[in-house]
């Protein structure tokens, strides 16, 4: 019972991280189908500036509760300028090619970001310093840290003001508008190339927070972190189905849940011969499995024409 | 200012060998609700595609309101001030009949992102002054009680409504239907022809698709008729009825001693 609770715990943290960056996969998707396969570097390039800002700050002695939002804040402002200039450099001239040239195009940029970290922050696993005391709880059996929380709070405070976001101003209409039909929305005086611009730079800042939350949570960072959170991040908004946001928070959380799951059990279903280091088969299952069987996700609909 | 709204020149457009408009020029009058009918493949749709900036025209082009049309995008023949409808309806279906118009304001409005975000007065006013028009415009094609439906759940003949008063919300000086009428029954069409005629009194300019000729017969003061790409009568709607080539087009050729 209490593997349960606890693997469930764990599960609903990954979940939310993992749901912050489906959000970025999906909202690009849903405005102009693309998939923009880049956006997992951008979330590590969020947590390897997170980790250089830190360093900066804590050097000229600044106290953690000031340094960690502002290097949080430095790492989204970089991370928002870098999502402007991938669509602005990689992706606009590219508007009307064929579908997979802009495809093809994302898995290069998301090459040349991770060389590029490569080179700037070393091939070497960096500590993420700590950022608080860590404390830790306990409910029925099973643990949970202040960390912990706090990643969950902030993820669900964040989808809250996105909610907002797209719901309730005139930004968000436009981008509904946009994702519903581009021609359409055009010809009423929105300007696409600004709500496109905007749904990069906003899944870009929800990246990056992503990116530093997962440094602050196993405080280590790598230049290739990225790339299994993204594959993740983005089955998971194939599992909520593509393109609603909903959805991607959705698929986050049950992915995040069901790796957990996964991991905490597999070891007794197979009588110890596969252990919890397996736990990145089961996002991939579930991958595999949503595309046989129900290929627009779970709250997807149908895809509708589009102009 | 002189009487003529909008001016088309020769304007052409081709898909690979089929010649969809050939050298087609009109003129449209300030205030008239002017007519373009003709067999369907004729080239109307075509023709309000190369109007709006959806397509290019390969040749000749539009003189509105006395400046030439850069008809190369969409917006700018909005914010010039044309504005129309589909023939397949294309609302946004996952949004709510309001929002739907409200999209139209953007036009004509210009909040920034960083003042969307911040929520500053000014931009909380100016969504305020927009939802009040969006209500008004409702309520001015007739679907005020549909306000907050999503746009995909509207009958059809209110989706048909709902196109109207998006494009009204741009403020066009030019409001293009492309067939408005399409599979509404006799109520609703009799309803319609009370709306267009309203907003050319209103002082909008109409140009309309139409196939109801009852309904085009009534309500134009002026119309062209297109066959195979090519302008073939501009007149007022009794001579138009009478013109020979326009019989032969409709019904095939006419025989000599018929």
């Amino acid at each position: 019972m209490d593997t349960l609770l606890q693997q469930l715990i764990n599960g609903i943290v990954q979940g939310s991280i993992y749901a912050l960056v489906a959000l970025g996969y999906t909202m690009v998707y849903g405005i102009m189908g693309l998939i923009n396969f880049a956006h997992g570097e951008v979330v590590m390039i969020g947590a390897m500036v997170a980790i250089s800002a830190l360093g900066a700050l804590m050097a000229l002695g600044l106290p953690m509760g000031l340094a960690a939002p502002l290097a949080l804040a430095a790492a989204m402002l970089v991370c928002m300028g870098l999502g402007a200039g991938l669509e602005r450099i990689a992706y606009r001239p590219l508007r009307n090619a064929p579908r997979l040239t802009p495809l093809i195009t994302a898995i290069g940029m998301s090459i040349i970001l991770q060389n590029l970290a490569m080179m700037i922050w070393s091939r070497n696993y960096l500590t993420f310093p700590s950022l608080i005391e860590k404390v830790s709880f306990e409910v029925a059996g099973a643990h949970f840290s202040n960390v912990q929380a706090l990643i969950v709070v902030l993820a669900g405070l964040s989808m809250a003001g996105l909610l907002l976001l797209v719901y309730r101003t005139r930004l968000g209409m436009a981008m509904r508008a946009t994702s519903q039909n581009l021609a359409v929305a055009r010809l009423m005086g929105v300007d696409v190339d600004r709500v496109i611009a905007a749904a990069f730079i906003i899944g870009s800042a929800m990246g990056a927070l992503a990116g530093f939350m997962v440094g602050a949570y196993y405080e280590i960072a790598h230049y290739q972190m990225g790339f299994m959170l993204g594959l993740k991040a983005f089955t998971a908004a194939v599992l909520g189905g593509i393109g609603n946001l909903a959805g991607a928070m959705l698929g986050g959380l049950l992915l995040g849940i069901i790796e957990a799951l996964g991991a905490g059990y597999i070891g007794d279903l197979t009588g110890g011969f596969l252990g919890s280091h397996y736990q990145d088969i089961f996002a991939f299952v579930v991958l595999i499995g949503v595309l046989m069987f129900r290929p627009s996700g779970l709250l997807g609909e149908k895809t509708g024409e589009r102009a | 200012m002189s009487e003529v709204l909008l001016e088309a020149r020769e304007v052409s457009k081709r898909f690979g060998g089929v010649k969809a408009l050939t050298g087609v020029s009109l003129t449209i009058r300030r205030g008239e609700i002017y007519g373009l009918i003709g067999p369907n493949g004729a080239g109307k749709t075509t023709f309000f595609n190369c109007l709006t900036g959806l397509y290019v025209p390969d040749g000749g082009g539009f003189v509105f309101d006395g400046q030439p049309l850069q008809a190369d995008a969409p917006q700018k023949a909005a914010v010039r001030g044309i504005a129309r409808t589909f023939q397949n309806i294309r609302l946004f279906p996952e949004m709510t009949a309001l929002e739907n118009v409200m999209v139209g304001r953007h036009v004509r409005t210009c909040a920034g992102v960083l003042g969307a975000m911040l929520r500053t007065r000014a931009t909380q006013l100016e969504e305020a002054r927009i939802r009040r028009r969006a209500e008004e415009l409702l309520y001015y094609v007739g679907i005020a009680d549909r306000a907050g439906d999503l746009a995909r759940n509207l009958s059809y003949g209110d989706q048909r409504r709902l196109e109207i008063a998006r494009a009204l919300a741009t403020e066009p000086r030019l409001l293009c239907l492309d067939e408005p009428a399409a599979g509404m029954n006799g109520a609703e069409t009799e309803a319609l022809k009370g709306l267009i005629d309203g907003i050319r009194q209103d002082g909008i300019t109409v140009l309309l698709i139409e196939h109801d000729m009852k309904l085009v017969m009534g309500l134009c003061d002026r119309l062209a008729v297109l066959d195979y790409g090519q302008k073939i009568c501009e007149d007022v709607p009794a001579v138009v009825q009478k013109d020979k080539r326009v019989i032969e087009a409709y019904l095939g050729e006419v025989p000599e001693d018929a």
